[in-house]
Parts: structure tokens; sequence; C-alpha cells
């Protein structure tokens, strides 16, 4: 126990949250591609993009425990909201995001009811169940989603009406990225909270949680709900930024992904999500690039040996790294 | 007879299958509680086995069963013996990474060595014809895969009921912790189940070549199914995997039958319904 | 400490990034970027097309109007038009592409149609069959086929050979609606009358009750649309076991249905199903023969539509090439590219110069023995044929 852990919560709280100089550097690294890469933006941009999506998966399941196999689904949701505004006329991008949000947020605190009650494989298996009816269900309204085709006609309005979105995807990173770090700051004061802290009581706990005045239900249920809204933020930028929204937004496949890249980069650190996000997709262009057709190889080899050399994630083996290192020393 | 049960018929022939497919992950899910999401791996090996025997030796299709079996059993035990029991401690979601990342490099194998094409099978003569009874055709090949299924259904009860195995098996399952502390060689009765599972997933898996096609992508897309089956019967529970499997082979061909409009959906609300009415699944542990 | 080396991780990962390569332009090569499936589950189609891409390129060479053709292949994985869209950009932005080819799947190719028209680059699309597609970049030349291109014509000709009732099953999903559509449309403008109708979910395994529904209304024949892959298998298993005679009960279908891997599957129970096609290898012209076997001896497996569609396709861009004397810019490729026409080994085709779409002779198949084996047998034809769906629609 750190010496601010025994000095109180409140002090503890202080000290978790001031900004450590690696977090700088993380944050400014992300400036890098517009300077070193320009032709890698619109990958930079998918990656911040997906990073948010991890993100908010990591709020529930490394911070609340709560493993979800159908979290796409308010990712969809934003995706299609901020779509159909689109080619309703409106192209606006934020508020298109706000709309996007406040519908992907209705869903998930709707369906919050259902998963703070469920744990272990039923919750896993109602979480896949919800998002496999909810993509048979947007296939089946095609008259309003494009079905299979996809949602034609979305064209985003240039951001603060001097931007464009184009080819070469400098607004699109700019928007992802600023996107990122705006929720990223919120959900740092989130995670570094009284309620963060009763999160992870619950995560470690559950049961034991009510016994000291908890409400574990309304708190599963507030973070489920804000994970959906940041979600539902992701599938926005996603269709405004690529101006392309169809069914596998919602799908079983970017559900499953996003929980790989999360488990990969590490759980309940809160940058894991990002710095998974960012591994797996770069891993991926690059080895679909050198060999295209079996590229899943490659992929499975690099989860293999994750798993093996770096337990708890990336960022979990390198802080067991670190902390070797630093015994040594 | 109406044709109803006709229908009924291919469903149940179609929930046996994905018993064999099952039941397999059920138990060693429910005994170590090793998340292996490989599973429908050694399907998809056991069906390339019986492919690769009958198209490219000649051997003839039931000769081929057994060695789907043995194959698959065998390249579970090293792989388990080589790998996963090093992650027996490790949290559920490492497991998942680790059998996910086994299952896309048997795509990526699968893919390499046969082809992204769907893999035509001859099956004998007398197994493709159809019979006639009672004004309503059924299909010889459905009849003989019910036939398979139930033999090892009743040889599984029968082996976990009346046997000492079973009985150490069903301790295990129970209470992992007591069971070792009565001397139980768990670890050894593990790689022995995982075997047997895996092997009835490699059998699943050629017999599944007629009924619904064999490609790259078999496992992943059986997975879904079989995690289904195995959340809504209760992990560790043989009888389970079984009323699960029928329920929803027969469910979905219900549904389609009647309400086609809403047949996609039936088999997730069925599920969506089955768990939350009974989370631990219907005959799963409380 | 452990933020710090979440900072590595994240420089890391974008070092990782700097590993591509940035390939200059160079003046004297013509780069085609192809947006294809190598992997996934619609790896094979991409597969084939890519072979027939190789095919011509070995056969003609790979030097075009004194330009070298080079080819940068990208892979979707299967349905992602985010993915497939920023493919596109990358191949034009990173790596110079001066053309776009490829696509199978629909949406992946509507995506990609915003960045050739906003980057005017020619696109050639070889396998995607929606009809809107050929009208969302005015740069795109199709060279496969359009679904009702094929089904209006097998609606037509259905009713025109004496098929009164039919019962139509079909994917619920955009080409399987799409196909309902216009095969009812050609079949009712015929004076046919449809019996019923259902829509399956696209991941269907097994279709035992929706043939037992299609027998019970009684049709003269059953209308079945599906995707390759897995399905023609259970089709073909479902169809013997509910006991329909093919004889008695005629089963219509894309070229899908009876694709070489479908009849191998399928087995005899396929003898006598008819299909409609723009190309099958067993097609008897010389073209055709030499095309086959030099297929066979370069990739040993046959030839299918999706083959000719990359073949045809690069057909296309070479002769538009040799038309532009090399130059490679959007404007002048699909100038060129319109109203040319070339015997392909399916039969004579041509460039629609006001769609921009494909104009061929559509054939109607029976399945036979013959060969040692199962084949499709082409008995009737219909020359010249475009694309119904945009003849109707408001110019």
């Amino acid at each position: 126990m750190t010496s601010e852990a025994l000095a109180g919560p409140g002090r503890y709280l202080q000290a978790q949250i001031r900004w450590r100089w690696s977090e700088i550097a993380f944050w400014l690294a992300t400036l890098l591609p517009f300077v070193l890469t320009p032709s890698y933006l619109l990958l930079a941009s998918q990656v911040a993009i997906t990073a948010l999506f991890a993100l908010s998966l990591d709020l529930i399941l490394g911070y609340a425990g709560i493993v979800s196999l159908g979290h796409a689904a308010y990712f969809g949701i934003g995706a299609y909201t901020a779509g159909l505004i689109s080619t309703a006329g409106w192209g606006e991008p934020l508020t298109g995001l706000f709309a996007a949000a406040i519908a992907a947020g209705i869903f998930g605190y709707l369906t919050s009811f259902i998963v703070a009650r469920f744990h272990h494989l039923a919750l896993i298996m109602i979480t896949l169940g919800i998002g496999l009816v909810l993509q048979e269900a947007a296939n089946s309204a095609s008259w309003l989603t494009g079905g299979f085709d996809g949602l034609q006609g979305i064209h985003t309005w240039p951001m603060f009406g001097r931007f464009h979105f184009d080819l070469y995807g400098y607004t699109a990173y700019s928007y992802s990225l600023a996107a990122l770090f705006v929720i990223f700051l919120i959900a740092r004061r989130l995670i570094h909270s009284p309620f963060g802290l009763a999160l992870r009581g619950i995560r470690e706990n559950g049961q034991r949680m009510p016994a000291i005045g908890a409400p574990t239900h309304a708190h599963i249920r507030t973070i489920y709900t804000i994970a959906a809204i940041i979600a539902g933020i992701a599938g926005a930028v996603l269709a405004q930024t690529t101006e392309t929204v169809s069914l596998e937004t919602l799908g079983f496949q970017r559900s499953a992904d996003v929980l790989v890249m999360l488990i990969l980069g590490g759980t309940g650190r809160l940058y894991g999500g990002l710095v998974g996000a960012a591994v797996y997709m770069v891993a991926r262009d690059q080895f679909s690039g050198l060999n295209p057709q079996y590229w899943y190889f490659w992929i499975g080899l690099l989860l293999i040996a994750v798993v093996m050399l770096l337990p708890n994630g990336i960022l979990g083996g390198l802080s067991l790294l670190a902390r070797r290192a630093r015994a040594q020393s | 007879m109406p044709p109803v049960f006709g229908v009924l018929f291919d469903g149940l022939a179609y929930g046996m299958l994905l018993f064999l497919l099952s039941v397999g992950l059920s138990v060693t899910l429910g005994m170590m509680n090793f998340v292996n999401l490989a599973h429908c791996s050694f399907a998809m090996l056991g069906g390339y086995v019986t492919v690769t025997l009958t198209n490219s030796f000649g051997w003839p299709f039931f000769a081929t069963l057994p060695i789907a079996f043995v194959a698959a059993a065998a390249t579970s035990v090293v792989l388990e013996r080589a790998f996963f029991r090093r992650f027996y401690n490790a949290s559920d979601l490492e497991q998942c990474l680790l059998t996910i990342g086994i299952v896309f490099i048997s795509i990526a194998a699968a893919a390499y060595i046969y082809g992204t094409i769907q893999q035509p099978l001859q099956l004998p003569p007398y197994l493709r014809a159809s019979f006639n009874f009672a004004g309503l055709n059924f299909s010889v090949y459905r009849l003989f895969l019910m036939a398979i299924a139930l033999l090892i259904t009743v040889g599984l009860m029968l082996g976990i009921e009346a046997t000492r195995f079973g009985a150490q098996v069903r301790a295990a399952v129970n209470n992992q912790r007591m069971a070792r502390g009565l001397g139980i060689d768990v670890d050894s009765l593990f790689a022995i189940t995982f075997a047997l599972g895996s092997g009835l997933a490699g059998l699943g898996g050629a017999l599944a070549i007629a009924l619904v096609g064999l490609d790259p992508s078999f496992a992943f897309t059986y997975l879904i199914y079989v995690l289904i089956v195995v959340s809504v019967g209760g992990l560790g529970s043989i009888g389970g995997s079984f009323a699960a499997a029928m329920l929803l082979g027969v469910s979905d061909v219900a549904g389609k039958y009647y309400v086609p409009a809403i047949g996609a959906f039936l088999i997730y609300l069925v599920m969506i319904v089955l768990l939350m009415w009974r989370p631990t699944g219907l005959f799963g542990r409380r | 400490m452990k933020k710090l080396l979440s900072g590595l991780a994240g420089l890391a990962g974008i070092a990782l990034a700097l590993m591509g390569v940035v390939s200059a332009k160079a003046q004297d090569s013509v780069k085609i970027g192809i947006i294809n499936e190598y992997s996934g589950q619609f790896a094979d189609t991409g597969a084939q097309i890519d072979n027939g891409i190789k095919l011509y390129m070995k056969q003609h060479g790979d030097t075009v109007a004194g330009k070298k053709i080079e080819l940068i292949r990208k892979d979707t994985g299967g349905i992602a038009p985010d993915l497939a869209k920023r493919l596109a950009q990358e191949a034009i932005v990173r790596d110079g592409a001066d053309i776009l080819a490829g696509f199978s799947l629909t949406p992946n190719a509507l995506a990609v149609a915003d960045v050739s028209a906003e980057a005017k680059k020619f696109m050639v699309v070889m396998n995607a069959a929606t009809a809107i597609i050929t009208t969302k970049s005015p740069y795109i030349a199709r060279t496969s086929s359009t679904t009702p291109q094929l089904n209006y014509t097998l609606g037509t000709w259905a009713a025109k050979s004496g098929i009164k009732k039919v019962y139509t099953m079909v994917s619920d999903y955009g080409p399987g609606i799409d196909a309902e559509t216009w095969f009812q449309t050609g079949f009712k403008e015929g004076g046919g009358q449809i019996v019923g109708s259902v829509r399956f979910p696209v991941a269907s395994p097994d279709f035992s009750a929706y043939i037992q529904a299609a027998k019970d209304s009684n049709p003269d024949a059953i209308y079945i649309w599906i995707p390759g892959g897995t399905q023609p298998a259970a089709v073909g298993a479902a169809l013997a076991e509910r006991g329909i005679d093919v004889s008695k009960t005629k089963v219509l279908g894309q070229d899908a249905l009876a694709s070489e891997t479908a009849l191998k599957s399928m087995g005899d129970v396929a003898v006598g199903i008819i299909s409609v096609a723009d190309y099958d290898y067993t097609h008897d012209s010389a073209l055709n023969h030499e095309f086959v076997k030099a297929f066979n001896d370069e990739f040993h497996r046959s030839p299918d539509f999706f083959a000719v569609g990359g073949y045809d396709g690069t057909h296309l861009i070479y002769e538009a090439l040799k038309k532009t004397g090399g130059k490679a810019d959007g404007d002048s490729l699909i100038e060129a590219a319109k109203g040319m026409a070339w015997e392909s080994p399916r039969g004579p085709i041509s460039i629609d110069p006001d769609t921009r779409d494909i104009i061929q002779t559509v054939y109607i198949r029976r399945v036979v023995k013959a060969g040692g084996g199962l084949q499709n047998l082409e008995f009737d034809s219909f020359p010249n044929v475009k694309d119904p769906a945009k003849a109707r629609m408001p110019h």
C-alpha cells in the first residue's frame, strides 16, 4: 500500500489523478502521425475510433467486471443514428455526435437493467444474444438501415464550416483524436473518483459491496450507460469520417475484435484499450499487406505470444517487467 | 402425417449434431473452468480428416469416423499437455485470448492446406437416399446421424452414472478442491475428459459435412451455436447439453417453418429468455 | 513507471506504422489497386478473381502502351466498407494507384465508389452485382453481371416456357432481395403467378423447413436464390430429403446454385436444376476452351464467373490503356472504356456507353450428367442483355 493510500481515500485519489509525464509523452506521441507518417492518417483515425470503443468496453469490463460480447450494439446504434441524421439532410458533425450519444445512451440504459442482474456465462451469452438480435433486426429493417448494402448518401459537412473530410485524412484524424482525448479525460476523472473505487469494489467482490452501503445495481447501470454512450460516440465518429455505415458496425465480429484488443492491451488500466487497439490494428494492417491470405496466422501467433509472455496483457506484462527492474535496482 | 413432422425430424437431427459438437465443451468448462474457444477447431479438424481420407485416399465413409475422433482427441492431448495446462490458473480472459489465437491459426492452416473452397463429400449412395414413411420423406443420413448420437448419449450417460471414472468426473465437476482432497487425480482426469470431448467434437465435425458443409470458417461459425447450447444446457451437464441441443434444434426449425420472418431471431430469443429464467442453464449447478 | 511504458507502447505502435513502405510514383508504370477479399468467408471468390487477373497478365504480359502494370493487393477480409474505403484511399494516396479494381461485395464497392468519384480514378467492378453501383461514380465500369440482368431474364424465360406458378425463396439480404424482386417482375410481366415467397436468414445451415413450405404450396417451380459457400449442399440435401422430384417441380436459380462445387456437393439430386448465368466453363466456344485449358494448367481448377469477371476486367483495363496511349487518369480511361466491345470466354460482351455497365449474353442452363460428373448445359440464351434496373431508372 502506498503512503498516499494510507493517508486516506481522498489523498489516494488525488495522487492517482496527477498526470504522469509518461502519460503526457503518450498523448504527444499521438500527434506524431501528422508529422512523421501523413499517409497513414486514415489508419490512425481508425485506430483512434477503435481505441475509444475499446476504452468504453474497459469501463465495464476492466473496472466493473462485466464481460460483454455484444458491446458493438451501442457502437452500431451510434453509427446508424449519425448516418441517418446525415442522410436526412443534416450533416453537421458535432450535433450528429450528440444525437448518436443520446440514442446509444438510451438503449444502453434500457439494457443495463438486464445486464445488472446477471453474471458469468449467462451475462456473456445474454449480451451476445442481444447483439445478434439487434443485427438481425437491422438487416430486416432495410428500409431504415439500408440493409446489406449499407446506408447510402451520408455526407458530412466540413468541421466548423471550414475543414473538409477528404481523402488525406487530416480532418478525420484530428476529429477522432480530439473525441478520444476529451472522452478519455472524462473517463479518467470518473475512474479516479469514489465512484470509480466503488466499481472496482464491485468487480472484486460484488456481493460484499451492498454491505458497505454501495448500491451495486445502480452503479452498474450507471457505468453501463456511460460505456454505451461512449461506444455510440465512437460509432458516430466512424460514420461521419468514413461516410459509410453497414450492418457489421453492430455485428458479432466487431464485438469480438474489440474484446480481443482490450485483453491484448490489458484490462482495467485505462490505457489498455488504447494500446491494444493500436497494436492489433497496426499489426493487422501490416500483416495483411504482407500476406493478404494468411494474416490470420500471424495475428493468432501474436495473441498467443502476448498471453505467454505478457500476463494481463501488454500493459500488465510491461508493468510486471518494470516492477522487477525496480526491485532489482 | 402432417408435413410438420418431417420438419421436426430434421430439427431433431440437427439438434443431435449440435449435441455432439457441444457436449465436450460443456463438461470441460464445468470441470476445469477452462475457456476453450478452440473447441470447434477440433471439430473442423475431424471434418478435414474425413474429407482427406475419403477424397484423396478413397476410404469408405464409415471407416473415417473413428479416425476423425482419434485425430481430434490426439491433437487435443498434445495441445493440452504442451500448452493449456499452464493456463488453468490464468484468468478467463487470458484463456479466451489464448484459445482465440489457436482458432485463428487453425483457420489459416486449414485455408493454406485445403484452400478456402467448400469441401465436397461423397457419401455412400445408400446414405444419400431418403425413405418414405406415412407419406413423408425422411433422410437416411439424418436417421443415421440420430442413431449415432443416441448411441453416444446412452454410452456417455451410462459411463458417467455407472462407472468409477464417471463418478470421479462428477465429483470433479461438482467440487474440484474436495475431489483433489479425496485423492482423485483431477489433472489426468481432466486430460482424459478433454481428449474425449475434443474427440467427440471431431466426430461431430466429420458428421456435419454432409449436413451443413465444411470450410475454414467452420471453427468460428459453429462456436456461437456451441456456446449457446453449453450455456443454455448448463456447464458440466451431459443431460443439459442434450436437452438444450434438442430444444434449440427443434425451435430453430419450427420457427423457420411457421414464422419464417423471424426465423433467425428465434434461436437467440429462446436463448435469452431461457438464460434469464435459469442463468446457470437448464441443468446447471446453482 | 507503468505509464511510461504505456507511453512507450504508444510510440512503438506508431513506429510499427513506420514500417510501411511509401513507394514513389514512377512515371512509366500504371498501378492498379485491387480491393478484394483474400481472407475470411469470401476468400475463395477473391482467389478466383485474382486468378483471372493473373492469367490475363500472364498471357498478355505486364506492359501496356509502354507502361508497366503493377498490382497492389489489399484485403478487406469480408464485408467491411469502412476498411475498403480506407484501403482504396491509401492505395491512391500512399501507393499511387491510378486504377481501382476487384470488388466482390456490394457494400465495399459502394464505399469505394465515393473514393473513385472524389479522386477521379477509373474503377473496374469485377464481381459485385447490385445495379446501383455504377451510378455512384462516373468512373466505374463493370465486367461481371448485375442481379437484375440475370434474374429478370430468368423470370421472363420461365413465364415463356410454360411455368405458371412459382414459389420463391431467397436469402434475406441485399442481393437475395434484389434477385427476388427482379425474378418476380420478369415472371409476372410474362403472365406468371407467384404462389408464395419466403426470405430466410443469411446464415441458414438448414433448409428443410423452407423447402417443405414450398412443397406445400404446390408450385410448378421453386425459385431459390442463395449465395455460394456451404448453402448449395444444404439446399441439395433438403431437396432430396423433402422428396422434391425435379422432373415434376422445376428448381430455378442463379449461377451459385449450380456452380461446380455446388454440384459436387449436391450429387445426383441436382440433375435437372435450371439456372441462369453469364458464364460456365463448359461454354462451347474455341476461345473458352483455350481459356479453360490455360486456367486449368495454371491453377489446377476450373474457372467460374468470378474468374472470368477478373479476366475480362483486366482486358478492359489493358484495352482502355492502349486506346488512351497510356494515359491513366480517370476521364481518359472511362471515355475509352465506354462502348468497348470484345469476345470474352463467355461470349460477346460490351460496355454500355450510357450506364458503363456490362451488356452480355445471358444463358439458361440445365444440370445434366456429363463428363463423368455433373455439368451445366446451356440450352437457351438471350444476347445483348442490358441491365434492366437502370433502363427503368428515371434519367
